[in-house]
């Protein structure tokens, strides 16, 4: 059976709803990167010395690598190059210098996340999420942090860590993505200027989903935001992190790092669902979402576990990966990622064993549309002290169309004979019997495609939070419009 | 309620059906017998809308309406049914939430309000013990990894939920053993019914045992060479094929 083409490919695109600009007086710095750049942001955020000088050796470690070899070019995506000289590094809505309530915060900023559907009067909030919200360049809000305060857990804006918890943010700070790990990381530690912090103590099971929302306003603006949480031997959090941007035409740059950090018996899970505006049915305009997220595994019986569910950006280059370093310790990488007209992924994950009996689970679900472009690149690394590691990789494709490409590179590199490793690979194309039996039934072509999709990515919503696992399914049906009819 | 007249259907540039007329009263029970490659699956499909066949002359009315014009889906909501020879796997989607979905569109379609999970449940329940379902494939994906047999009757238990007003069972017999089609054949009979038609597509006369049927036609190269009553298929069973192939041949006109 082939695949109906012009089925899969009418049907009228719905345009991108959070694609709205609002209007706010912002602080922004000129264009361009330079250490006066650096030291103008570090002063901005009135900083302690110790951060500037680190910000100064990533972007000296990156103003080398752009004369030299400049952006990684391993990753199936092309793009124009990308002009850096040309990009604001700081942006922030204008404002009274500290925000101590929500009051404080300008009401056009509170009515964007309002309509963005994240209401930060805590009064509203879905009971069970605390919320950080960064606007651009700077962490507008955070939501129940006196509630969290009381169990001794530090839920706030990064460069708030940076004064009120110096000890704790020097320790962490690029112990698991240093700045010299690679291009976009070092560019990221240079002009980073806000993000979330989190810190769970001993023993804390943190009572409810702490969640980060960004948002891009600013025109011609890069987005480098920073996350660092540390789960403290014992305790267990669930972070969420969510994403959209206005509608323009250029491309905008999104570099962000995130660093997670287990200690003994801890649990971590991050979920994403990233929907960065995706340019338009012709590939102008959209994200470019180079970021590079890492967790450490680093004490015993640890466990993190990724969850993505990747639909924006015009360009996703994303590896959520796991050291696991304790031993016993669990990875997890759980990952759906769209790419309809001409969005590009390239996105996957590294599992690196180091510990004894460590394990990993990956499961990545691929669909292509339109134009898209859509490879798994995923690392599963046993080293020599690994003994008994195991590592189950389930990597599947889905094609919708004929103008859309599904990608595999799959790296395994075992050094301990003791390992166990299962791999296991797909691609479909959606079945025109499928739609057919669904439509037999009473079900629309559109609806048999959003319920054969959701089928597909099955394994990785349930990962989710509910809340979420609801929203991801909302998000992949608009997402998938345009593409079937 | 369902007139077809001098239906010709091509697929792959080969003309299938070459005049196939036939006359489906509310209330009857048809069966469309035939050697392979007859058309008998042709017919079904192309009754139930799928696109991968032309007609290329002649139309179908269903409840005084063009039955062609109609989207599959459209067909699906204004009650016509077809049992799948070869029932599709839809990986990752719950056959209780398929049934579910499907059974609401239609429900939306109608006008009716939507059935929430608990009254839909219940419902489910209810057929599946008459049909004698096993629960287990409530919680399955929609007929990943069942048996033949399953398949089949899961196709028969989704018939029982959308309770349609014209059936057509396309050699919904094969694959299955005894016991799973006296099963079968007791649910489509549950569902005969002053309102309802049914038209088996089948191969064999042994389905006919359980389903019995009120008029038998015998599709020869793409026409409908015989019709009859029950007996009839009773009579092909001990005869074989070939006699009303041959019958037919002499009696046909010669044709381009």
């Amino acid at each position: 059976m082939t695949t109906s083409t012009n089925a899969i490919e009418a049907l009228a695109n719905r345009e991108y709803q959070y694609g709205f600009v609002t209007e706010v007086e912002a602080d922004t710095l000129p264009r361009g990167l330079n250490e006066d750049v650096i030291r103008m942001i570090s002063a901005k955020k009135n900083e302690p010395s110790f951060m500037l000088e680190w910000r100064l050796k990533a972007y000296r470690y990156w103003a080398k690598m752009e004369q030299s070899e400049g952006e990684p070019k391993w990753a199936n995506v092309t793009y124009p190059p990308i002009d850096y000289q040309n990009i604001i590094y700081y942006s922030a809505p204008k404002s009274k210098p500290k925000l101590n309530s929500l009051d404080e915060v300008d009401p056009e900023v509170l009515r964007t996340f309002e309509k963005l559907g994240i209401p930060l009067e805590e009064q509203k909030l879905l009971t069970g999420v605390a919320v950080d919200a960064v606007f651009d360049s700077v962490s507008v809000a955070t939501t129940f942090k006196e509630k969290l305060a009381e169990l001794g857990i530090i839920f706030c804006a990064f460069s708030e860590a940076v004064h009120n918890h110096p000890d704790l943010v020097q320790k962490y700070l690029g112990s698991v993505v240093p700045y010299t790990d690679n291009f976009f990381a070092a560019l990221n530690a240079a002009v980073f200027s806000d993000g979330s912090f989190c810190y769970i103590p001993k023993g804390v099971r943190c009572p409810m989903e702490l969640s980060t929302y960004f948002r891009i306003n600013a025109a011609d603006t890069g987005q480098f935001e920073r996350t660092l949480i540390i789960a403290d031997e014992g305790s267990t959090v669930s972070y969420l992190e969510g994403c959209t941007a206005p509608m323009r035409d250029t491309n905008q740059l999104h570099a962000a790092v995130v660093e997670l950090i287990a200690h003994d018996d801890a649990t971590i899970k991050y979920s994403t669902i990233q929907n960065w505006y995706p340019g338009d049915k012709e590939g102008k305009g959209g994200i470019y979402n180079f970021v590079t997220k890492r967790g450490k595994c680093l004490g015993r019986n640890s466990h993190i576990s990724w969850t993505q569910v990747e639909t924006g950006s015009a360009i996703t280059w994303k590896y959520p990966s796991c050291l696991l370093q304790g031993d016993n310790s669990v990875g997890e990488f759980y990952s759906v990622a769209l790419t309809n007209n001409y969005q590009q992924a390239d996105t996957g994950t590294k599992m690196i064993h180091i510990g004894k009996n460590t394990r990993s689970t990956i499961v990545a679900k691929g669909i292509s549309a339109g134009h898209g472009q859509n490879t798994y690149r995923g690392m599963v690394k046993i080293l020599k002290g690994a003994t008994g590691a195991r590592n189950y990789t389930q990597c599947d494709s889905l094609l919708l169309g004929d103008k859309c490409g599904a990608h595999t590179f799959p790296y395994i590199e075992v050094k301990n004979a003791t390992a166990r490793m299962e791999h296991e690979a797909s691609t479909t194309k959606i079945g025109e019997d499928q739609i057919f039996y669904c439509n037999q039934r009473g079900i629309s072509k559109e609806d048999a495609v959003n319920l054969i999709v959701n089928g597909f990515c099955k394994k990785v919503f349930r990962e989710l939070p509910m809340e979420f696992a609801v929203e991801a399914q909302k998000l992949l049906s608009v997402s998938l419009e345009g593409s079937v009819g | 309620m369902l007139e077809i007249t001098n239906l010709h259907v091509k697929a792959g540039g080969r003309e299938i059906l070459k005049g196939v007329d036939l006359r489906v009263k509310a209330g009857e029970v048809h069966s469309i017998m035939g050697p392979n490659g007859s058309g008998k699956s042709t017919l079904a499909q192309v009754l139930a809308g799928r696109e991968t066949y032309e007609v290329t002359a002649g139309k179908v009315t269903y409840q005084g309406r063009s039955l062609l014009e109609m989207a599959p889906e459209e067909r699906a909501c204004e009650g016509l049914f077809m049992a799948f020879q070869y029932p599709v796997e839809i990986p990752g989607v719950g056959n209780t939430y398929f049934l579910k979905a499907a059974l609401n569109a239609i429900r939306k379609a109608r006008g009716l309000e939507e059935l929430d999970a608990m009254d839909f449940l219940t419902l489910a329940k209810e057929k599946m013990t008459r049909l004698e379902v096993d629960d287990r494939l409530l919680t399955r994906s929609v007929n990943e990894g069942f048996s033949g047999g399953e398949k089949k009757r899961n196709e028969i238990f989704q018939m029982a939920v959308l309770e349609p007003t014209l059936a057509i069972l396309d050699e919904t017999d094969s694959g299955l053993d005894i016991d799973a089609l006296r099963i079968v054949a007791a649910g489509v009979n549950s569902l005969r019914s002053p309102e309802r038609a049914i038209l088996v597509v089948t191969h064999y006369q042994r389905l006919l045992n359980y389903i019995v049927p009120d008029f038998v036609h015998v599709l020869v190269d793409g026409r409908i060479v015989k019709s009859g009553g029950k007996e009839l298929a009773l009579e092909l069973e001990a005869r074989g094929y070939a006699w009303v192939e041959a019958e037919a041949r002499a009696a046909a006109p010669a044709t381009a």
